[in-house]
């Protein structure tokens, strides 16, 4: 047992000792909270539109300065003829143009169709979506705000109350820090766990491990425990991040979510030593860990995209990401304030999958090097 | 010029012969490609919608029967109470529930309107809203089909404004069009920059840097042979993830191709200058390895590839200047989908320029033969 301790120290030296792998593990949290909590928005500001009036009367130039004055859109230019719009967009700096016909205002006064055209740059959809949006929608308010002392008020309005549950504000930081945390967690526990035994095998000094009275299994945990330690800690580190700092509630158990967020550790580090039984190298390790674990963690796991939208054999895939759960349980705990008894399936999960793991790896291990 | 050759042969021989890796280079890209362009999709489909009928009318079960045979909604079915129907919302089997109060249709009868109550599950904020949209979509629908059912006269039609919208360059709005030739270039610093940094800090690492340093190689002969196969396998790369594109995904390739590749060669030297630097500066693959990490979710998720630029805050934008990942990616979706041409482009090619010649201008300078 001393000597197991003693091992553990080396470890632990070894990872202190390398102060800028340090800084940038405990800094990465720091700025993918700081980037997803306030960079990331799909909010319209300022938007640059150009717009083609051939009508210039009364109500195209209303609509523009309601338009304009709305805080969304901004005028970059006014265009003369329709085959302008193609040379603007190909510079890129134009999203959205609009165009008022000729005889718009007299159409519209005269009670006939006025037409005005919304023309996106749906080379980037989600901002010609929203702008298309948002356009249409003060061009409607507008209108119906001309036309609204004509009018009867209507009968028989159903009028719908929605109520957000849960993030009734609407916060992003209520999806992305549970897959924040996640992301984390795998890359501390099981990108560092497998490179840092493939380290040992490509410099030689698994060898020197080997031959020393250490077992298989001491060398084995010796390695994964200051990772456990340092995981853990991230963990805490962006729970409470998200607490003080970005206002996510913590309805649940403290005491359950730190359990689970153990868990979780615990199958990353399993996938960890899985991977660096089979690499031999640091570049296969990082790249094995970065292909078969971050990338479909980041896409597969709910965290950015919807799973219910990807094409079924997706969905399918998606059920064998660990984070996907590990991401329902934090949501669960924290935010809906939930027991075990909502989230025991996940845990089963996760717990199931770590034993299968750990199963596998332990009968991959080698006591030699061929 | 022979002892370029010499450096760039080693370097190819080492690179076929670990054949793990070679796989890896190969199919992975393309394999994210593909994975990345069918996941990578925002639309919100397959809503679960739970109903709370308390008035057990027709015209309550009307309009939950609406909610069945719409493709964006799945109907879990009737719930007797409110309680049971939180418990939905929690356990997520339900993302809504609607709830129809006691006395729905005699109100819209009697007292001329109505109201309903829409739970939404908002953890994801922007789904919700899409939902609760979509959710209420429906139910105007069904407001306006009874109003006709009810009333006999029809009031004047009054004056409309037709807006009509067109979406040029991508008109039905797919989002693999949209993400595809962003995800392509970003591909390129995963292998330019990734690789190659870990590559000249493993010779490093295991004391092979010692024996070519004492050889007659110059300074820049060891560069440009360790950098050149990076370069010639990102542009394999390029190509095959832009043959995925064309032919798997149909995304149009409206510009001139030669741009595309002028541009990713541009691109892949900055990265392989982005890497070299890195391994001037970490002495271990590990530091390395997180060094380029850092850099990659930083340039990734500022790209411009999931949100806009635009909107970000000025210190984002800021950032974004010497953000290589952005310019790349407004090059590749304005050259494909719109057939920029190269001066529509300038300013992108200008930046993309300059950064290259720093990178590596400071990589050299920094790298010692000494030790």
């Amino acid at each position: 047992m001393k000597r197991f301790f003693a091992f553990v120290k080396k470890e632990f030296f070894h990872i202190l000792r390398d102060r800028r792998t340090l800084l940038i593990l405990f800094g990465l949290p720091f700025v993918q909270v700081l980037l997803f909590g306030f960079a990331l928005t799909n909010e319209i500001k300022n938007a640059h539109i150009a717009l083609l009036d051939f009508d210039h009367g009364q109500h195209s130039q209303q609509i523009t300065n309601r338009l304009l004055s709305s805080g969304y859109f901004q005028l970059k230019t006014n265009l003369g003829a329709y085959r302008d719009i193609e040379a603007t967009f190909r510079q890129g700096h134009v999203k959205l143009v609009i165009i008022f016909p000729p005889n718009f205002t007299n159409d519209y006064v005269h009670g006939q169709q006025a037409k005005v055209q919304l023309i996106a740059d749906a080379s980037e959809q989600n901002t010609a979506i929203s702008l298309t949006n948002y356009a249409t929608n003060i061009i409607q308010g507008y209108q119906s705000e001309v036309s609204v002392n004509e009018q009867n008020p209507v009968p028989m309005q159903i009028v719908v109350q929605p109520r957000m549950v849960f993030n009734p504000e609407l916060k992003g930081a209520f999806v992305f820090v549970p897959g924040v945390m996640a992301m984390v967690l795998l890359l501390v526990s099981a990108l560092m766990t497998s490179v840092t035994i493939a380290r040992e095998k490509e410099t030689g000094t698994m060898e020197v491990l080997m031959v020393s009275p250490l077992t298989q299994l001491q060398i084995l945990f010796g390695k994964v425990i200051p990772y456990l330690l340092m995981s853990f800690l991230n963990g805490c580190l962006i729970i409470a991040l998200g607490v003080f700092f970005l206002g996510i509630p913590l309805h649940g158990s403290l005491l359950l979510l730190l359990a689970e967020t153990l868990l979780f550790i615990f199958l990353a580090l399993s996938i960890g030593i899985l991977i660096s039984t089979i690499a031999d190298t640091q570049l296969v390790a990082m790249f094995a860990s970065l292909l078969i674990m971050l990338m479909p963690t980041i896409f597969l796991s709910g965290f950015i995209f919807p799973i219910e939208s990807m094409p079924r054999p997706l969905q399918i895939i998606s059920n064998i990401i660990p984070a996907k759960y590990f991401i329902s349980i934090v949501k669960g705990i924290m935010i809906k304030g939930v027991g075990l008894s909502y989230i025991w399936k996940e845990t089963l999960v996760l717990l199931g999958m770590s034993v299968l793991l750990t199963g596998i790896s332990l009968r991959n291990l080698k006591t030699r090097l061929s | 010029m022979n002892r370029i050759r010499y450096i760039i042969e080693k370097e190819f021989k080492q690179i076929f012969r670990n054949k793990v890796l070679l796989r890896m280079m190969v199919a992975a890209p393309v394999l994210q490609l593909i994975l990345l362009s069918y996941a990578a999709n925002f639309e919100v489909k397959n809503l679960t919608i739970a109903v709370v009928d308390q008035d057990h009318t027709t015209y309550s079960q009307r309009l939950a029967g609406k909610f069945r045979y719409i493709d964006n909604f799945h109907f879990l079915g009737y719930i007797p109470a409110y309680k049971p129907a939180y418990r939905e919302l929690l356990s997520s089997r339900a993302d809504l529930v609607l709830v129809i109060p006691p006395h729905f249709e005699r109100d819209l009868g009697k007292e001329k309107h109505s109201s309903l109550q829409l739970l939404v599950n908002a953890i994801d904020g922007s789904k919700a809203g899409i939902a609760s949209g979509y959710a209420q979509a429906i139910i105007r629908d069904f407001d306006g089909e009874i109003k006709l059912e009810t009333s006999t006269i029809q009031p004047d039609a009054p004056a409309q404004i037709n807006i009509e919208n067109q979406y040029w360059y991508n008109p039905r709005l797919e989002y693999k069009t949209f993400m595809v030739p962003g995800i392509l270039f970003e591909l390129l610093i995963l292998v330019g920059g990734m690789i190659s940094a870990l590559n000249i800090v493993r010779e490093k690492e295991i004391g092979t840097q010692e024996q070519l340093n004492v050889t007659p190689i110059k300074k820049h002969e060891f560069i440009l042979g360790k950098l050149t196969p990076f370069v010639i396998i990102g542009l394999i790369q390029f190509t095959m993830g832009l043959l995925v594109g064309v032919f798997l995904f149909k995304i149009p390739v409206e510009g001139s191709i030669l741009l595309m590749y002028g541009f990713a060669f541009l691109f892949l030297l900055l990265c392989v200058g982005l890497g070299l630097l890195i391994s001037t500066i970490s002495e271990t693959q590990q530091q390395a390895m997180f060094a380029v990490f850092f850099c990659l979710v930083l340039f990734i998720l500022l790209s411009g590839l999931f949100s806009s630029t635009e909107n970000m805050p000025p210190w984002a934008q800021y950032v974004n200047t010497v953000n290589p990942l952005r310019y790349i990616i407004e090059v590749g979706r304005n050259v494909m989908l719109k057939g920029s041409n190269f001066q529509d482009m300038q300013s992108q090619f200008i930046a993309l320029f300059s950064m290259a010649i720093t990178l590596i201008g400071l990589a050299s300078w920094r790298y010692r033969k000494t030790v």
